[in-house]
């Protein structure tokens, strides 16, 4: 290994930018003769437009112009897409209603876009946003899942009939329905997979120019997939010939997902641009923020367990409402789906599954994917029910879920619902989860906590989940409308070093470190020596962009072949240099030798040569730079073991988190310092998740109540404890850096695990999450009357 | 945010004057109630009048059986006071919680008075103590300086110059923060002195008050054994999804017993 190569600690080279303040976000950037855009927001959660008035914010000082959703209309354009099709149990497709970047005709959320106001300053424009005029018609809301498939429930699309967007279903009905039908034990449970605010640190934020002399049209936004935004608006918004466009997302201060998304205000700050001959800047409110960034999970769910006497799993079912919000959101409809049901066999020999997911529109903000998407509401409904089985079977936690073990030697594995696991060790993750966590030794805590007055428990999860999407033919079968393979250029200079030009982005995952490290590593040069460029349709080449913990397991791979591409052609020029047959060199750590020999040529001898080829093999072309795409042969399949402990206040109901351990496998680590990072921002929003966030909407105004930090509670420090993190790896077996990926599995682990442990320290069998201080003190209060 | 003039008077005098010259002013403290307000377009005053750079308002002393503090006088200061410590541990204490460690370099003692939110720390204090507020025009009771909701006695020109705190033989704060905001979704600030015993309650109801079923209690025996069984009316208390009546009438009790037992 090299000390800066696969494997080390590396410091990130993007630290010195973001610890001194400088790095660009699109907020730092301002374009000469700049104008500012607010948007007039819906106050109502459902009314009909009856009339908008803009005289008097066309008379307000500053004010350049004011668009609303007629002349959207009249343009014909601005119709926000969905990117994945599902269909129906009977074979339909899903009910699609396009989502007009401004509304003409109903507003359907409070939040949704009815107008925008162009002014010389941000301050005018907002200003002049609050003396535009728009007459409403109330209708009623609904605004939760169940309310909005009730009968009669108000239509928030006149289309989707009981407010349903499609009923999909996966798995083997009539063979899960004879394992329940000769089960020892049937277990049963509802709950509800709430529903959360991304809150990036980084509000979004978008700039958009138009050059009437070349035709450029140039749009800077807050994405974590530039080239897909230009993609979209190209070819279904804007309507703009795509080789006319740019695309640039610059630093990203954070998206866990809610960046993925082609947004109304992107469409609009450049369609404004086009309009005025000048650029339109806006950036997003946090107040705003809550209320137009895509919302995540939003689950109500009914699942049933099957097992046999000894506690062995038959079968599982599933029935899930699931919010599409007011719109469908770019990858929303596979959220619940393909992101979710998928990977209902968790760690386990299930045999037969069937899921059934409704998806429903309400009037609400759109929800889409979140850290996680969909899979941490499948490992919090499994990891759920199987502590409640043990519970009822009197059957040991640990003990339950090893006998129902997919075992190592059983891989590659095929589950009953699509998905074929490649590799892993869940007993492995489990031993030395239980190791590092003391389980063996928590009784006497919980004795000692019980003389302080305090409620200890423990609780653990052991998930598996799915990431590096995906196969593209796989995903279009399943009905992603996009590819999903990756692109990488490796530009290597005459002096040696190296410019990668990546399709993948980084909002937070530090891919300029470990992509700098995987090359050095594969090139044999210094890591200072090399360079990561993203996030510019003009300088990277078409690709998807980064959610999924994609990035390193496809693009990853794309930056392999390109550098074996890179190899392969410094070989035969060092192969001419040395005067050696191709087959006789071999290229370790820098340096082309010939076999057997010292003669070697260094990397940046030969990377000279290939730009200034006096002495050089007859028909080659000079130069060294490579291109390549990676397509994933499989999904890769995260897995680990979460520990936590909590400690319980009786008279208030307070949970403290006093331990958790994580021990993941993610493959193959590059870099273990940010593989922690990851786990531990991870395991932090899952904790939140447990404990502290919800969005709460007044279910009969829609009224969005925890719509400031007022309301709506992000973890602290003081919320986590010091995390104890550790991997075991078995190296994923289909892509050549035999890495699965590690952004998304703390959230996905440690829900259930929480909230195991709070229903362990209270004696119940189950509690909702958020479990808020009222929560516990009510549930407590309930079992002791019991 | 609507622009706003921007004056910083020497003294007091020129301050009153300052605000009885623009009505739809409004004083400065530490901005950290009052500028979120006009952040959110909830509060647009013509003029903000700072108060920093007033001498009237700064200090911390005892006098006699009194501590006197400055209106001024930031929440850091309060906590980190060495005559506050001595003579009311648990209103350094108090001090020392509120917000964060930005809001508690810049909020006065003053400001958060005059803004009397309802979840606010020190009105338990000032309450529960029965201190007085003393302003550029007279001295008001506790007792008579809440009035309900964001709501106090003070004139729209009237300016906290200081609060006097009579010395208690035992007090102390217990708050149960708000998951969210960390104000109080319920503070109980218990105190035992010249005037008896009082506990006030902040952040359950509408605005801060005085417990009468929980000072009966204490006043027979001053001890947290003397609270079990005592039922506090949860009528009247705020009923939101972040705590319901039940619930805060609850934590009231909880919080009256753990403030009773950390007087020791
Ligand atoms: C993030 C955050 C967290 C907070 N957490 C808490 C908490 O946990 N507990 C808590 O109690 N508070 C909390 N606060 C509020 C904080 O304590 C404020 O500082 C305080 O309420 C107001 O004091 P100020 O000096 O900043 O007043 P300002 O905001 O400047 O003014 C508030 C009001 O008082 C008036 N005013 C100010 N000074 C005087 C004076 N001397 N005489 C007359 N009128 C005056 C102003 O005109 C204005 O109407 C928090 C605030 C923030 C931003």
């Amino acid at each position: 290994m090299a000390q800066d190569g696969i494997g080390a600690a590396m410091k990130r080279k993007e630290d010195l930018r973001f610890l001194t303040g400088k790095g660009t976000y699109v907020d730092d950037i301002n374009r000469p003769g700049q104008a500012w855009a607010a948007f007039v927001r819906s106050p109502h959660a459902h009314a009909r437009i009856v009339a908008v008035r803009t005289e008097a914010a066309r008379k307000a000082p500053g004010v350049v112009a004011v668009l609303t959703g007629a002349d959207l209309a009249a343009d014909k354009v601005g119709i926000l897409p969905a990117g994945w099709l599902i269909h129906s149990k009977d074979g339909s497709p899903m009910v699609e209603p396009g989502h007009p970047a401004l509304v003409a005709d109903k507003v359907r959320h409070v939040g949704d876009q009815v107008a925008v106001v162009v002014a010389e300053t941000r301050d005018q424009a907002r200003e002049a946003a609050g003396l535009v005029e728009v007459e409403y018609q109330e209708l009623a809301a609904a605004v939760t899942v169940t309310q909005a498939v009730a009968p009669g429930a108000p239509l928030v699309h006149d289309q989707a009939k009981a407010n349903t967007c499609y009923d999909w279903h996966l798995g083997d009905k009539a063979a899960t329905d004879a394992a329940f039908a000769k089960a020892a034990k049937v277990v049963t449970l509802d709950l509800v997979n709430n529903r959360l605010i991304p809150n990036a640190m980084e509000p979004r934020a978008a700039i958009g120019e138009f050059d009437r002399a070349t035709g450029d049209l140039t749009l800077w936004t807050t994405s974590q997939n530039p080239h897909l935004i230009r993609l979209l608006l190209a070819a279904f918004t804007l309507g703009v010939p795509e080789h006319k466009l740019r695309v640039v997302a610059p630093d990203v201060g954070g998206g866990f997902g809610s960046k993925i998304f082609h947004y109304a205000e992107d469409f609009t700050v450049l369609w404004a641009a086009r309009k005025i001959g000048r650029p339109v800047k806006w950036t997003n409110t946090r107040s705003e923020a809550f209320q137009s960034d895509a919302h995540g999970r939003d689950h109500v769910t009914h699942v049933e367990l099957a097992l046999d006497k000894d506690g062995k799993f038959l079968g599982l079912r599933e029935r899930t409402l699931a919010n599409m919000g007011a719109y469908l959101s770019q990858f929303a409809p596979s959220v619940p789906t393909y992101l979710h049901s998928t990977l209902l066999a968790g760690c386990y020999t299930t045999p037969a599954i069937y899921a059934e997911v409704r998806a429903v529109f309400t009037n609400t903000v759109p929800v889409d994917a979140y850290r996680g998407a969909g899979r941490p509401e499948a490992s919090y409904l499994l990891e759920r029910i199987v502590d409640v089985a043990a519970r009822e079977m009197g059957i040991d936690r640990v003990e339950i879920r090893r006998r129902n073990f997919i075992q190592p030697s059983q891989f590659p594995y095929q589950t009953p619902v699509a998905l074929q696991y490649d590799s892993g060790d869940y007993g492995a993750t489990l031993d030395e989860a239980l190791k590092r966590s003391d389980w063996a030794g928590f009784e006497k805590r919980r004795a000692e906590a019980r003389g302080r007055g305090k409620l200890r428990g423990i609780g653990i999860s052991t998930y598996v989940e799915a990431c590096g999407i995906a196969p593209s033919a796989v995903v279009g079968a399943l009905g992603g409308r996009v590819g999903l393979w990756e692109s990488a250029h490796v530009r290597v200079h005459p002096t040696g070093t190296v410019t990668l030009f990546t399709g993948t982005h980084s909002h937070g995952q530090s891919h300029e470190t470990t992509f700098a490290q995987l090359i050095a590593e594969k090139l044999g040069i210094p890591f200072d020596n090399v360079e990561v460029v993203h996030g510019d349709t003009a300088k990277s080449a078409f690709a998807m962009g980064t959610y999924g913990s994609r990035s390193l397991a496809v693009g990853g791979s794309a930056i392999v072949q390109a550098v074996d591409k890179i190899v392969a052609k410094g070989r035969k020029i060092a192969a001419h240099l040395l005067e050696a047959g191709e087959g006789d060199v071999e290229f370790r750590d820098g340096k082309f030798t010939v076999k057997g020999t010292d003669r070697s040529k260094s990397f940046g001898e030969v990377a000279l040569t290939a730009y200034i080829p006096h002495n050089y093999p007859a028909g080659l072309e000079p130069g060294l730079e490579e291109g390549a795409v990676y397509d994933p042969k499989n999904f890769t399949f995260p897995a680990g073991c979460h520990v936590c402990e909590v400690e319980v206040d009786p008279d208030t109901g307070t949970v403290q988190v006093v331990g958790f351990t994580a021990v993941d496998d993610v493959g193959i680590v590059i870099n273990p310092m940010i593989v922690e990072g990851q786990v531990h921002g991870g395991v932090t929003q899952g904790i939140g998740q447990a404990l502290l966030e919800e969005a709460l909407y007044d279910d009969t105004s829609g009224q969005l109540l925890s719509g400031s930090f007022l309301g709506y509670n992000m973890p602290r420090a003081a919320d986590v404890p010091s995390f104890r993190v550790g991997t075991k790896v078995t190296a994923c077996t289909h892509n050549p850096l035999g890495v699965k990926g590690v952004g998304e599995v703390g959230a996905i682990g440690s829900p259930p695990a929480v909230i195991n442990a709070v229903c362990d320290a209270i004696g119940v069998r189950h509690l909702d999450m958020p479990a808020t201080p009222e929560r516990v003190w009510r549930a407590l209060r309930t079992a002791r009357k019991a | 945010m609507q622009n706003f003039g921007f004056q910083k008077p020497r003294d007091l005098a020129a301050a009153v004057a300052a605000a009885k010259k623009a009505p739809e002013g409004k004083y400065l403290g530490g901005g950290q109630s009052l500028l979120p307000v006009m952040k959110l377009g909830l509060a647009a005053p013509s003029e903000l009048i700072a108060l920093s750079g007033l001498a009237e308002l700064k200090g911390v002393r005892v006098e006699g059986k009194e501590l006197v503090i400055g209106a001024g006088t930031t929440h850091a200061e309060v906590a980190a006071s060495a005559e506050v410590k001595k003579a009311i541990p648990a209103l350094a204490d108090l001090a020392g919680h509120i917000g964060d460690p930005q809001v508690r370099n810049r909020g006065t003692l003053g400001g958060s008075l005059a803004h009397d939110d309802p979840s606010a720390d020190y009105p338990a204090a000032v309450l529960a103590l029965g201190a007085t507020v003393v302003t550029d025009r007279r001295r008001i009771a506790a007792d008579a300086f809440f009035q309900g909701m964001f709501q106090t006695a003070l004139a729209p020109d009237e300016v906290i110059t200081a609060v006097r705190f009579p010395l208690p033989e035992k007090a102390a704060y217990a708050k149960f923060p708000h998951p969210a905001s960390k104000f109080a979704l319920v503070g109980v600030f218990v105190a035992r002195g010249a005037g008896g015993v009082r506990v006030a309650v902040t952040g359950a109801g509408p605005s801060v008050h005085r417990s009468a079923p929980l000072e009966k209690a204490l006043a027979a025996r001053f001890a947290p054994e003397a609270l079990a069984g005592v039922a506090v009316p949860a009528g009247g208390l705020q009923n939101d999804p972040f705590g319901s009546a039940e619930y805060r009438a609850h934590l009231v009790a909880v919080m009256a017993r753990r403030a009773v037992a950390a007087c020791g």
